[in-house]
């Protein structure tokens, strides 16, 4: 018994919660972070296209990846003092120590979510697709409507399910499935009738990953409020100030159109559905 | 002759035993007690309790995601039914087959022996993976789209290996005098399975049996990976909504309501089994 009241004592906590530095001063120095002098940002693994490149989020290519190297550089951080860390979607929200600064994932804003950690201003609004294989019974498809008899697959955790349920509202429950990967396989298998993921993952799906695909169209998850992709943050973290003002100079300077652009130029043009 | 009493001696001995009785059971009690104590203040006094508390333990949404979960539920429990009934087909005929000692039949032992060995050696959920991507990708007339289905699949012929290998060793715990005797009554050897050793072998394993259901039931949840919405998936979706992990305790709740049955009966028949032994 005592054994095991030593082994999991409490973990001192002094030198994380010591200073919740509330000045607006966002000098690198002043700066809480998890490895003093580094700026350590997270990411799921696989990291997929047209996110990031090459599975290699330190590489500055593909739009989240640029989008946190412009931050940590707003931030006053040049590339060698940013470290990459790997970190499961659901493990980003997880109590406890993270093991990062602020998290990228496309991690859709929601006043639900930001109950239990902090969002960054949106960095990105984001629209939902539906994507169909191009011999399936729904290709023809041109209104949400059509789509009520389909069985359609989305990934885990990600707001293409509530869309799913609240803005298609097809007769069958949707597929769930653990990753993007496996939403593909499940349309490459004929396994689903559609998938939903957004806009810009879609024109990776169907100009790399499944042949003979193609996009119906887009949707807003929410028909109201546009939704946004947030960089996550501990709760309470004392990084949101200074992440918030740098997303907003980013905006300001357009460096976030520009980035948009480059990397998710394509997500313009796709049919509306409604 | 007179009616029996208790000797003094044997009252005092009763006496006894009965304040012994009394004074491991408070003991016991008092040592549980300060043991929960113990746990509560050492999880309620640690650093992180308030942030656990709030995404543990909210009240609320375990009231908003008990009815998905439940729902969710309910296909563990087809998935768990369907399967147990074919898994105990399928693990008799293997261990069957295995037993067959005839050189004749010799490939139908080696591929028996073959198949337990393999699907006792790959993890469930890359069989379930396997089966549930791999089958419809061969895009064949007549094999299943229907995930569940294709969860079912995996988790019998996963399941049927462990199986088979609890029904063989039950087979050859029954004593050799028995298939002896039963041939010199001139029974055959199919006939001396099915009268003879496969009723006592049944018997014998049991309790090792409903084991490997109990595991069973927990493992629907890995169907979870192909698609469709079961009880893990249903609390999963709740959590990534709302950041807040209390639908896996719902979750888990449901699952143990269901196994700790389960769990008492495994006990009981084992009981049963050592009294019926004499033991």
């Amino acid at each position: 018994m005592a054994v095991a009241v030593v082994g999991c004592a409490p973990v001192d906590e002094t030198a994380t919660t010591a200073a919740p530095t509330t000045s607006t001063a966002c000098t690198k120095e002043q700066l809480s972070l998890l490895t003093p002098g580094k700026l350590t940002i997270a990411t799921d693994k696989p990291a997929f296209e047209p996110w990031f490149k090459d599975d290699d989020p330190s590489n500055g290519q593909g739009f989240e990846s640029a989008v946190a190297f412009a931050v940590a550089g707003e931030l006053g951080f040049d590339r060698s003092e940013v470290q990459w860390s790997t970190v499961k979607f659901d493990a980003a929200f997880a109590p406890g120590d993270k093991q990062f600064d602020f998290d990228i994932n496309q991690v859709s804003i929601t006043p639900e979510r930001a109950e239990a950690v902090d969002f960054s201003k949106g960095y990105y609004t984001v629209k939902q697709a539906v994507v169909v294989s191009e011999k399936g019974k729904f290709a023809a498809a041109k209104s949400l409507a059509e789509l009520t008899d389909a069985k359609i697959g989305v990934q885990v955790g990600t707001t293409s399910f509530n869309a799913v349920r609240d803005v298609i509202k097809p007769a069958e429950d949707p597929d769930v499935f653990n990753d993007q990967i496996d939403v593909v396989t499940a349309l490459k298998n004929d396994q689903v009738d559609a998938v939903v993921v957004d806009l810009p993952t879609a024109f990776y799906v169907t100009a790399a990953q499944v042949e003979n695909s193609k996009i119906l169209g887009q949707f807003s998850s929410t028909g109201g409020t546009p939704e946004e992709f947030g960089l996550v943050m501990e709760k309470g973290s004392a990084l949101k100030p200074c992440v918030d003002k740098a997303v907003d100079a980013l905006k300001t300077k357009g460096e976030l159109a520009k980035i948009e652009q480059q990397w998710l130029g394509s997500a313009a043009g796709a049919p509306e559905l409604r | 002759m007179s009616e029996w009493v208790k000797s003094e001696r044997q009252v005092e001995r009763e006496r006894v035993r009965r304040s012994r009785a009394r004074r491991s059971a408070s003991i016991a009690t008092a040592s549980t007690i300060v043991f929960i104590v113990l746990v509560v203040w050492g999880i309620t006094s640690s650093p992180g309790w308030p942030r656990v508390r709030e995404t543990f333990f909210d009240g609320e949404q375990f009231v908003a995601a008990l009815p998905d979960v439940l729902d969710g539920f309910l296909l563990n429990i087809r998935i768990f039914l369907i399967s147990e009934v074919l898994i105990l087909v399928i693990g008799l005929l293997v261990a069957l087959a295995r037993g067959i000692k005839s050189p004749a039949f010799f490939p139908i032992r080696a591929l028996a022996t073959l198949y337990t060995d393999v699907f006792r050696g790959v993890p469930t959920i890359l069989v379930i993976y396997l089966i549930g991507f791999g089958l419809p990708a061969l895009k064949l007339q007549g094999i299943p789209t229907d995930k569940a289905t294709l969860g079912i699949i995996a988790l019998t012929l996963s399941y049927g290996a462990y199986v088979a290998e609890v029904f063989r060793s039950g087979i050859e715990s029954v004593h050799s005098s028995q298939v002896a005797a039963a041939r010199s009554l001139g029974l055959s050897h199919m006939k001396t399975m099915r009268f003879v050793v496969v009723p006592q072998a049944t018997r014998r394993v049991v309790p090792p049996l409903l084991n490997d259901f109990v595991s069973l039931q927990k493992d629907t949840a890995l169907v979870a990976t192909i698609g469709p919405l079961e009880a893990l998936r249903q609390a999963q979706m709740h959590t990534f909504n709302t950041f807040d992990y209390t639908p896996y305790l719902a979750a888990a709740l449901i699952f143990i309501l269901l196994t700790i049955p389960m769990a008492r009966l495994t006990d009981h028949l084992a009981a049963r089994t050592r009294r019926r032994r004499g033991a």
